[in-house]
């Protein structure tokens, strides 16, 4: 992997803000997924523990655990007990499933609305996926 | 577990500030308690250090009762008021001094809090700023171990910084035996760090909630327009729109916005006891 990308996504993602609108443990819960999605966090290790978490995001304890909770329900990561939470074998896949779905839902509806009010056509828009991707993901093992 | 049963309690007799007054506070969570100036917030607090008694009905905590003030129950509580008063003696001539009250006091803990949140251990105590003599008590309290922990105002005088370290400190030494109850009006600098809300006004408890169940019955977002057709407990106009608090219909998951809460709660005490009665 570019260790330049892997230190800049570090970076953004340990000094992420809370968006304004979605409950605290879900986002922590996607906090997770973007590790796992950045392969900072391995299929099969050990994650880290509810109380750092907790410190690291200046939070309560009792939201991460809430948030922990939801991805075990996913199957995303599972809890040994009394040894701390682990990434699934299939967490990737599941991330990527639970992800997609959202993305449909919350996010391409603006995307659309500013594409139309901006008069920005589809074929406008794939020209520049496709330099963005060139720009920033073509060195890693990114898959697909 | 504090119990308050049927607890009165006012500064005169004739003159009741909280009537009747029934509740439960549950180990393994930080309690925010939210109230104007004057609402009786630090009243609630005294009468469960026992420093005020109640007037009529009574606090037990963990099945003592505050007011007879015995040393097995002191060693399970810490205070910490607003202005926190520290004599001239020395950090370690402190410890000496009160440390031995409480049993489960760390010595490591406190100078590694005393470390995190960057207070110089060096000469006596009186000599330092209010804000670095409010995180020495923090930092001491802390080390006491107690099973209950009162806080008033604890982010009154902490700098940008501290403010972020109490909250990493407060993470840190939360566990499911403990109480945490915090009072304030800086509702922001400890947004995400509470998970149960009290809101006393004028003696009344408004609100007695858990942030899950709040997010589960109020839905806070920003809107064009305020909707019709749903019960609306806030409304304020913002840049980008309309913020509001409405009932949440469609099973959203916002983020709590707790001084909209607070407003709301205080400015709807009716609508409020119909979303969220209290037990």
């Amino acid at each position: 992997m570019d260790n330049s990308l892997y230190k800049a996504t570090r970076k953004r993602n340990l000094e992420m803000e809370f968006r304004e609108n979605q409950a605290i443990y879900l986002q922590i819960a996607e906090y997770v997924c973007e590790q796992l999605l950045l392969k900072l966090w391995a299929p099969g290790g050990k994650i880290i523990s509810i109380r750092d978490l907790a410190i690291l995001m200046e939070v309560n304890p009792n939201t991460v655990q809430r948030a922990y909770d939801f991805l075990q329900q996913r199957e995303i990561i599972a809890n040994k007990r009394g040894v701390g939470y682990f990434v699934e074998d299939s967490a990737i896949e599941k991330v990527i499933g639970f992800r997609k779905e959202q993305f449909i839902e919350t996010e391409l509806p603006v995307l659309f609305r500013n594409m139309y009010l901006l008069n920005l056509p589809p074929d406008d828009i794939a020209e520049r996926y496709k330099k963005f991707i060139e720009q920033n993901f073509n060195n890693t093992n990114h898959e697909k | 577990m504090i119990r308050f049963n049927n607890l009165s309690f006012g500064y005169s007799r004739k003159k009741l500030l909280y009537k009747n007054l029934t509740l439960s506070i549950e180990s393994g969570s930080i309690y925010g308690l939210l109230g104007k100036n004057g609402a009786g917030k630090s009243t609630l607090l005294k009468n469960m250090v026992g420093t005020l008694f109640p007037v009529e009905g009574s606090v037990t905590i963990n099945g003592m009762e505050p007011k007879s003030r015995k040393p097995s129950f002191l060693q399970t509580i810490y205070y910490i008021a607003e202005d926190v008063y520290v004599p001239a003696l020395t950090i370690k001539q402190y410890q000496n001094l009160f440390a031995p009250f409480y049993p489960l006091f760390n010595k490591d803990n406190f100078y590694k809090y005393l470390l995190e949140m960057e207070v110089s251990v060096d000469g006596k105590l009186n000599k330092l700023s209010f804000g670095q003599q409010k995180k020495f008590v923090i930092a001491f309290a802390l080390a006491c171990n107690t099973r209950v922990l009162l806080m008033d105002e604890p982010t009154n005088g902490l700098d940008i910084p501290s403010k972020a370290q109490f909250r990493k400190l407060i993470a840190s030494v939360m566990n499911e035996d403990r109480i945490i109850f915090i009072s304030t009006h800086q509702i922001r600098d400890l947004e995400n760090m509470i998970d149960k809300v009290m809101i006393v006004d004028n003696g009344n408890l408004l609100l007695h909630s858990s942030i899950a169940d709040i997010a589960e019955k109020l839905c806070f977002k920003t809107v064009a327009a305020i909707p019709t057709n749903v019960k609306v407990l806030y409304a304020e106009k913002m840049l980008r729109g309309t913020s509001v608090i409405i009932e949440n219909v469609d099973g959203e998951d916002s983020a709590l916005n707790l001084e909209h809460l607070f407003n709301g709660i205080t400015e709807n005490p009716t609508m409020a006891k119909q979303l969220f009665p209290i037990k």
